[in-house]
């Protein structure tokens, strides 16, 4: 990058000695132009970039549909969803769980992979208890394993309500 | 016109025109090696870059065991633009470390550490320390399986360090094992007291370099060099790498997402072929080749004091080079470029092997 | 403490020990008499132990025996007389003695007390007392009344002499041992010659699905020999009650034949049910391949093209293969889209209901009906393809990311590009470096 000559400075600053009219030259108002050009795209370039550093950053602060990570505990559903003596499995983490409304009216939550073969367990309202369809598997109603194959009981969950939402949260 | 009103009305104010005036009679001097002077604001720019992401990642993240990786995990799939955030935080931290590297190993190189700019030196040692304990504590935030055993081991590391090791092993732990209490402490350490004390440093670090100017290597001392205006110049130059690092930084986020891997269990035996970062990949490489006993001593023990050793040398660098004596030159130039390439050669033997 | 033994200076006090001394001795002395009596004598074990080889195993395998811990000893089942060092008072027929009992005396002999269950009570009263009566009715009870002493009575299984109970891992008939014990004779060819029946039951059996749960997983529910054949009444199921023995686990499967009319089928053909297509000792994980018409189709064993059967066990087949390729499917592009760093947990969870459903169609097989099927596998059909199209919608996302970081990346080299031409201008300019305008 060279410098100017004398001759150019001068005519930036607006002066020209050495010219007919002391105006600056032609060269001079295309350069000016050509700046003025490249402050403008210069401008909406870091505008641009400014945006959508920006916007990201924005969207990032809005609070998202799903309000929270809760993994620890989760809505299994409406209290009027769910009718007297029955089950229906709901997701609790990454694994399945079965939320039970005993003919009393008391809910409860249990993990719903069989001890067994990890297969998904199932209410049976008939006999009050939880199935396991593959091998024949029962619990009762406090998880405990009662008959078939199964050699543990099922993890229990704690069930709350708040409101009308079921909760159910690890034990 | 109104911008000059404002300027004016600010100046009287905050005394802006003094600031502006040193900022304006800034020169970086021009020759073979002005490239490296880049490298410190990319450091610096990379760390603005993490503080930006930190923060924003601070509003979703929740530092408990039973919390954080499911937290993480959230910010990944269900906030806008988590993804960007998160990876570009991951990466960016990567590269700040490497940017720092090498900014290290030219100040290293062209002696810049020479009188007046000891304490500049000391203070860069000391961003070193931080940026690597920045790492450190980031890498367990996200409570998977491999952060929580590379914690393990790197912690297990430090205790093996006589004397002080177990209470520093305890300190960092914040108990006999790695725990929700360790991911809490570290969390303390990443987002509050070590920004506290880089502020500080980096405050330090600026202002000595803005007092002393940009140093030259020592055959141009002297002579009559070119000059680059700060600003505009260099700054604009600094800039076009800055823009350039935030396209690097995007496209790094887009094609190669920072992974989640799986929860942590504190129960489950050691996944295969863990290691740690990058950084302190060639360390652990050292570790692993030393034999289990030299002499009588513990192998690991005589490794980390090593190292030990190896970094308070390279804090006192400055007072133990004499550019002076030409051989004495000679000695730390060869001492650094083996030094490079045992760094270099580790790390790929470290990925390698 | 006083640690001399200077005798009492108090005459009353000597004769206090006195009185205390005599007291004690005859006391301790009959003690040491009951505790010696107690330990009765057993001149069976004093000769036999003393003996050598295989008349001295017995009290050699006496020490783990679950009779001898209860108080039981050799005379308890041979009689004789234990007091006498006589070898013949000892073991004297004419007093009651049994010497070693024929195969044929056995089941009398151990019926003795275990069929007594008033006896047994004073053990362990959970214990069955039927096991005499049940072992009558068995193959190996019925051929023993007719005269054959070479099938298996209450030793064969249990051992005569170091019997330990069942629950114990080093007992024959734990569970872990069962299918060996059996196989011990069942297994011998040359044993078994005159027989005419199979013996390569155990051989099956080491291979079969059964036999990997209870060896492998130690998982003690799964079934032995005896768990479908029975222990005491050992024979094999009638052929139309199979399906009652599977059933007993594979509930689910058992009730659905049974309420077909391939049961009856079976039964005229004199096929032996769930064991016609699923064999009865290699029982093998089935296969999808063993549905529908191709060749290892266990449908054509009867059924011919053009049949009904044949149609339905096509349509059956197509279905489950349907389901199966639908959560292949999702399977993979989720699979895809996390690789590529996409977080797809929720669609992977929901494509868990899917592989449900193929396990239910599997099971439904049994009703050997394709409508039955379709009810479940059209919905099932479309939870995998809901997963599926979440993992689309996945790599969707990422394939906007990648355009919008392209779209970027323009904007950011262009950026950068104009600032470069900034600074030429700027230093064009005469903004020179080495001044200051």
């Amino acid at each position: 990058m060279k410098s100017e000559s004398n001759h150019e400075a001068d005519a930036r600053a607006g002066e020209c000695a050495n010219c007919p009219n002391n105006k600056p030259p032609q060269a001079e108002y295309e350069t000016q132009g050509r700046r003025k050009f490249l402050n403008y795209l210069l401008g909406t370039g870091f505008g641009a970039t400014a945006i959508a550093i920006f916007y990201p950053i924005l969207k990032f602060i809005t609070p998202p549909r799903v309000i929270e990570a809760a993994q620890n505990s989760v809505s299994a559903g409406k209290v009027s969803e769910l009718a007297l003596n029955s089950g229906k499995i709901f997701k609790f983490g990454n694994k399945p769980g079965i939320l039970i409304r005993s003919a009393t009216g008391e809910l409860k939550a249990f993990s719903a992979v069989c001890t067994h073969l990890d297969c998904i367990v199932q209410y049976q309202p008939e006999k009050k208890q939880i199935w396991c369809a593959c091998h024949n598997g029962q619990y009762n109603l406090s998880g405990q394993n009662v008959g078939g194959p199964p050699p543990r009981p099922l993890e229990e969950y704690v069930v709350n309500t708040r409101g009308e939402e079921i909760v159910v949260s690890k034990a | 016109m109104k911008t000059e009103n404002i300027t004016l009305w600010l100046d009287d104010r905050l005394g802006l025109s003094a600031i502006a005036h040193l900022a304006r009679k800034k020169e970086i001097p021009i020759h073979r090696h002005s490239i490296w002077y880049y490298f410190g604001g990319m450091t610096l720019f990379l760390f603005s870059v993490q503080v930006g992401t930190g923060i924003l990642l601070l509003l979703y993240y929740r530092p408990s065991a039973e919390t954080a990786f499911e937290s993480v995990q959230f910010i990944v799939t269900e906030v806008q633009f988590g993804w960007l955030i998160r990876s570009v935080h991951s990466w960016s931290a990567n590269l700040m470390i490497a940017t720092l590297f090498i900014h290290m190993f030219s100040v290293y190189f062209m002696r810049s550490y020479r009188r007046p700019r000891e304490v500049t030196w000391l203070s860069g040692v000391l961003l070193l320390l931080l940026a690597v304990g920045f790492g450190f504590s980031g890498y367990l935030l996200p409570w998977n399986k491999l952060a929580f055993f590379a914690t393990k081991v790197g912690t297990e590391i430090a205790g093996v360090v006589p004397v002080v090791g177990r209470p520093m092993l305890r300190f960092l732990r914040g108990g006999e094992d790695v725990t929700g209490a360790t991911l809490t402490r570290f969390f303390g350490f990443h987002v509050a007291v070590l920004p506290a004390i880089t502020t500080l440093i980096i405050g330090i670090h600026l202002a000595l370099v803005q007092k002393h100017g940009m140093s030259v290597p020592a055959s141009l001392e002297g002579k009559d060099l070119k000059k680059m205006k700060f600003i505009p110049g260099f700054f604009l130059r600094d800039l076009i790498g800055w823009v350039l690092a935030i396209g690097v930084l995007a496209a790094l986020a887009a094609i190669f997402p920072w992974e989640l891997g799986e929860k942590a269990d504190a129960f489950a035996s050691a996944p295969t072929g863990i290691r740690p970062e990058w950084y302190f990949l060639f360390m652990f490489q050292t570790l692993k080749l030393i034999p289990a006993k030299v002499l009588s001593f513990d192998g690991e023990v005589l490794g980390i004091l090593a190292f030990t050793v190896g970094g308070l040398l390279l804090f006192i660098v400055p007072f133990l080079d004499d550019p002076a004596k030409p051989r004495r030159r000679t000695l730390f130039t060869v001492i650094g470029v083996i030094v490079v390439l045992y760094i270099v050669v580790l790390t790929i033997v470290g990925y390698v092997g | 403490m006083k640690l001399t033994n200077d005798p009492p200076a108090n005459p009353r006090s000597r004769s206090r020990s006195y009185a205390l001394v005599s007291v004690l001795i005859p006391l301790i002395a009959l003690l040491l008499f009951v505790t010696a009596s107690a330990q009765k004598k057993n001149s069976c074990v004093e000769c036999h132990s003393t003996m050598d080889g295989a008349l001295s195993e017995p009290v050699r395998l006496s020490r783990g025996d679950v009779h001898d811990a209860r108080g039981l000893s050799c005379v308890d089942c041979h009689r004789g007389d234990a007091t006498k060092d006589d070898m013949a008072a000892a073991m004297d027929r004419r007093k009651g003695f049994i010497g070693k009992p024929r195969p044929a005396e056995i089941p009398a002999l151990c019926g003795r007390c275990h069929s007594n269950a008033g006896f047994m009570k004073t053990f362990n009263p959970g214990l069955r007392v039927d096991q005499e009566r049940e072992y009558a009715t068995s193959v190996h009870g019925t051929l023993l009344k007719g005269g054959d002493s070479k099938v298996a009575t209450c030793i064969s299984c249990h051992g005569n002499h170091g019997v330990r109970a069942i629950n114990d891992p080093l007992s024959k008939v734990y569970a872990l041992n069962v299918a060996e014990t059996c196989g011990s004779c069942h297994g011998n060819a040359d044993y078994m010659r005159s027989y005419n029946i199979p013996n390569n039951q155990f051989e099956k059996y080491k291979t079969s699905v059964h036999a990997k749960a209870l060896y492998e997983k130690q998982d003690l529910s799964a079934p032995t020999c005896n768990d479908c054949h029975g222990n005491h009444g050992a024979a094999p199921p009638g052929l139309s009650s199979v399906a009652n023995v599977c059933g007993q686990c594979h509930v689910r499967q058992a009730t659905l034949f049974q309420s077909n009319p391939h049961k009856t089928v079976f039964g005229l053909m004199r096929a032996g049910e769930c064991v016609q297509c699923h064999s009865n000792h290699g029982i093998v994980p089935p296969s999808d391949e063993m549905l529908g018409v191709g060749e290892k189709s266990a449908c054509t064993q009867c059924h011919g093209k053009g049949d009904s059967g044949y149609a339905a066990a096509e349509r059956m087949r197509d279905k489950i293969d349907q389901m199966s390729a639908s959560i292949i499917r999702a399977t993979e592009i989720l699979n895809r889209a996390e690789r590529a760093g996409m977080e797809v947990s929720k669609p992977r969870f929901e494509l868990n209901e899917a592989k449900d459903v193929l396990t239910q169609g599997r099971v439904l097989v049994h009703t050997f009906s394709p409508d039955e099927l379709e009810k479940i596998v059209a919905p099932g059909l479309e939870v995998a393809n809901k997963s599926y199209s979440a993992g689309g919608a996945a790599l969707a996302e990422l394939s906007f990311r990648r355009k919008g970081l392209a779209g970027s990346l323009v904007f950011i080299l262009f950026l950068a590009g104009l600032i470069y031409l900034k600074v030429r201008e700027l230093e064009r300019r005469g903004v020179d470096p080495r001044t200051q305008q």
